[in-house]
């Protein structure tokens, strides 16, 4: 069986487990393919210098069929190496002190519900303007889900929104698609008036100097973010979020559980990242989602601790042995991992249900209905199944089924 | 004890008033001796001395208050910083502190926390301490300290305050028995039981076969998963720190294992880790359930109530009933409990 939670090893810890879901730091580049790439970069300028004509595009871009590509880019000590550490290699956010500086660009790779790449640029490089090194902007852009832009917000930002601005002019002009998310990052520590100051300071430059170049509606968004909290995933969310096919579908399902059982609120996670790539349409609550992301962590730390290591054959056999009579997969109720916790404030409970490898679904639940869970359980189970299908259908980026994801039609109201 | 800044505010205030690590930066110098009471496991309460490490204040601890600050000491937690620049003058500062100890409480117990630890790269930290801890030793021949390596933004410092606790709690021997009891009759793997609001681990009980897990920090890390979690309800909730945060916390991990912390006395949690199956999981939440009384104790009041925290309390005797022969733990549901 695999599972989001008992693959459960982290990186430097290994537990002899053969079905290890959790990506473990997998970079997707060597360093030896990067070099190559770089001989065949510098050649390909030589050339275009010697004839100054245009040289052909490069085909020996290693293609990376149908994942999106997140970019950080911005200034350098802005916290795009610590965000992308912390975000997707859960390094606690008090070790990212000990990062070095990016010398060259990183790449991730991460298997989940959707695999996606995660470039790191380094902050000293600008690739528009570069007299050295020109870079292959297609096999950079060509495949951007988006473009992630860190600010500090505790240093002077000035410079850095003027190479944001120049861009965006750059994108707008070839890539018009691709979101531009800015990140105003390091935001803990500033009182909320503060905070917004900023938000609104980088906001105006950044349109005024847009609507001066005769550019108008580019899609950028603002997010105050900080690695010290939840901001910093609650924003990847929003941004994973713009990627993903067929998001209303999904949040309908999940707003139909809640109406169904009477959630307050329900979350889809990706149980690596602890981004939630889909909630119910009820409004937006940061204390929620805390909330909820929390109860993951504290899930995959139980099962990290007593689910990774396997237990002996004669403990197996006992256990299978009378009273019981039954293969210890048929004495349980569910294969997939299933949590329930009350809170003591108004007896509210919150449950968690593994969806598949990847994703769980989280739900605070209204006080006092603890006493109908089975009933509940029931509902989740079909939700859990029309899940599964959604993915199943939504894989292939070629599927012609529109709107196919089953909804939880047979649910029985509580 | 320990230097001014060394950290011994910040990891009494983690520990028992439910601050989280990065909530202590707001604290200021301790000034003298802050005294705190607290209550652990009802019948047992901690006199918790502060004391301010500013140097004039150590000079008057050695000097002046001598008698008051070293006569009835329980222990003595010495806490050093690792990052100290002037590690001669620290440790002639522990020197004599403990030979102010040794004059006026013969049998106290000495644990000394080398400290801030998170600041030393993961690598070398190992080798740090090793470093520390001889150096440490060769200064104090006279008392036979115990020594840790903790961090307020790691489990470290609850293994090093549940050894502390440890030896503290009263009827321990009686606790331990009859969580070894329960864990037979509920077919456990593992029975953690831990204070309530410090969340230490009290007493912990393991079957052979859980003892092959091969995490051997997991009883602190427990302790550190559930405080940073009871922190969390807090906050959602909006209730004080200290109040009681969550009753129940079920968990199936399909058929891989179960586990459940549940409210078990007034004072204590339990965590219970054990083999999948629903019907066998019900039966151990009801036969913990059953199995309350049998540890009603733990909530005293004992005959003699114990006001300093150096006072053992082994062999007392406490409220009744506990000497029962646990063979007989009603075990209710016993099978096909679907």
């Amino acid at each position: 069986m695999s599972s989001a939670f008992s693959g459960g090893n982290r990186a430097g810890v290994d537990g002899g487990n053969a079905s290890s879901n959790r990506p473990v730091r997998t970079t997707y580049l060597s360093q030896a393919v990067l070099n190559l790439h770089r001989v065949y970069e510098q050649n390909r300028q030589r050339l275009q210098k010697k004839d100054g004509a245009k040289v052909p595009d490069p085909i020996a871009v290693p293609q990376t069929k149908g994942k999106p590509r997140l970019l950080l880019m911005g200034q350098r000590r802005s916290g795009k190496s610590s965000i992308s550490s912390v975000v997707f290699h859960k390094l606690p956010p008090s070790e990212t002190l000990f990062l070095e500086s990016t010398a060259r660009i990183q790449k991730d790779s991460l298997n989940s519900f959707m695999d996606f790449q995660v470039w790191d640029f380094p902050g000293q490089i600008d690739v528009f303007d570069n007299p050295n090194f020109a870079f292959d902007m297609d096999a950079i852009f060509g495949e951007i889900g988006a473009l992630i832009w860190v600010i500090d917000a505790q240093d002077d930002y000035l410079e850095a929104v003027a190479r944001l601005n120049n861009t965006i002019l750059h994108l707008q002009r070839g890539y018009p698609h691709i979101n531009i998310e800015v990140f105003i990052h390091k935001v803990d520590g500033l009182s909320d008036d503060y905070k917004l100051d900023i938000q609104r300071d980088v906001t105006i430059r950044i349109q005024d100097e847009l609507s001066d170049q005769g550019v108008e509606n580019a899609p950028v968004n603002f997010h105050l973010t900080s690695i010290y909290n939840h901001s910093i995933f609650e924003a990847f969310s929003k941004v994973i979020q713009k990627l993903i096919p067929r998001l209303g579908q999904l949040e309908a399902m999940l707003t139909n559980l809640c109406r169904t059982c009477r959630f307050e609120k329900a979350y889809l996670f990706d149980v690596n990242t602890k981004i939630y790539i889909a909630t119910d349409s009820t409004p937006e609550d940061m204390a929620s989602y805390e909330i909820c992301s929390d109860y993951v962590d504290v899930i995959i730390d139980f099962t990290e601790v007593y689910g990774s290591w396997q237990r002996s054959p004669e403990w197996r056999k006992r256990l299978e042995g009378p009273p019981w009579m039954q293969p210890l997969d048929d004495q349980v109720a569910c294969e997939w991992a299933e949590s329930g916790m009350v809170l003591s404030e108004a007896q509210r409970p919150i449950m968690l249900r593994e969806v598949d490898r990847f994703l769980a679904l989280v739900a605070i639940m209204k006080e006092g209905s603890y006493e109908k869970m089975p009933q509940i359980n029931m509902n989740v189970d079909v939700v859990v199944k029309g899940l599964t299908e959604f993915f199943e259908i939504t894989k292939p980026k070629d599927s012609l089924t529109p709107g196919a994801g089953p909804s939880a039609a047979g649910s029985v109201p509580t | 004890m320990g230097k001014s800044g060394s950290g011994k505010s910040s990891m009494r205030s983690i520990i028992f008033s439910n601050y989280l690590a990065r909530d202590t930066r707001r604290l200021g110098a301790t000034i003298d001796i802050d005294l705190s009471h607290v209550k652990f496991l009802g019948n047992l309460t901690l006199n918790l001395w502060d004391c301010g490490g500013q140097e004039a204040f150590m000079e008057n601890y050695l000097s002046q208050q001598r008698a008051h600050v070293f006569s009835n000491v329980g222990v003595l937690i010495y806490v050093f910083d690792i990052e100290s620049r002037d590690v001669e003058r620290d440790l002639a500062t522990y020197v004599n502190i403990i030979s102010a100890l040794v004059q006026y409480s013969r049998e106290a117990k000495v644990f000394v926390l080398i400290h801030k630890m998170d600041l030393i790269q993961p690598m070398t930290r190992e080798e740090v301490f090793d470093r520390r801890v001889a150096l440490v030793r060769r200064k104090t021949a006279e008392a036979v300290a115990i020594l840790f390596a903790t961090s307020i933004w790691d489990q470290s410092l609850y293994k090093a305050w549940a050894s502390i606790i440890h030896d503290l709690v009263p009827n321990l021997s009686v606790i331990e028995e009859q969580l070894a009891s329960l864990g037979v009759a509920i077919d456990a793997d593992e029975i953690l039981l831990f204070e309530r609001t410090s969340f230490l681990v009290v007493s912990r009980w393991t079957s052979p076969e859980g003892d092959s897990n091969p995490y051997g920090d997991r009883f602190e890390r427990m302790s550190n998963i559930l405080k940073s979690w009871k922190h969390t309800c807090s906050k959602f909730a909006g209730t004080p720190r200290n109040a009681e945060q969550f009753s129940d916390f079920e968990y199936k991990m399909g058929a891989n294992f179960s586990m459940f912390v549940t409210k078990f006395t007034t004072n204590t949690y339990i965590l219970v880790c054990m083999p999948p199956g629903e019907a066998r999981f019900n039966s151990a939440k009801l036969n913990v359930a059953a199995a309350r009384p049998w540890f009603k104790f733990l909530d005293g009041p004992v005959i003699a109530p114990a006001a300093v925290s150096s006072s053992h309390m082994i062999g007392v005797g406490a409220a009744g009933g506990y000497g029962g022969d646990y063979g007989n733990v009603p075990s209710l549901v016993s099978e096909g409990g679907y």
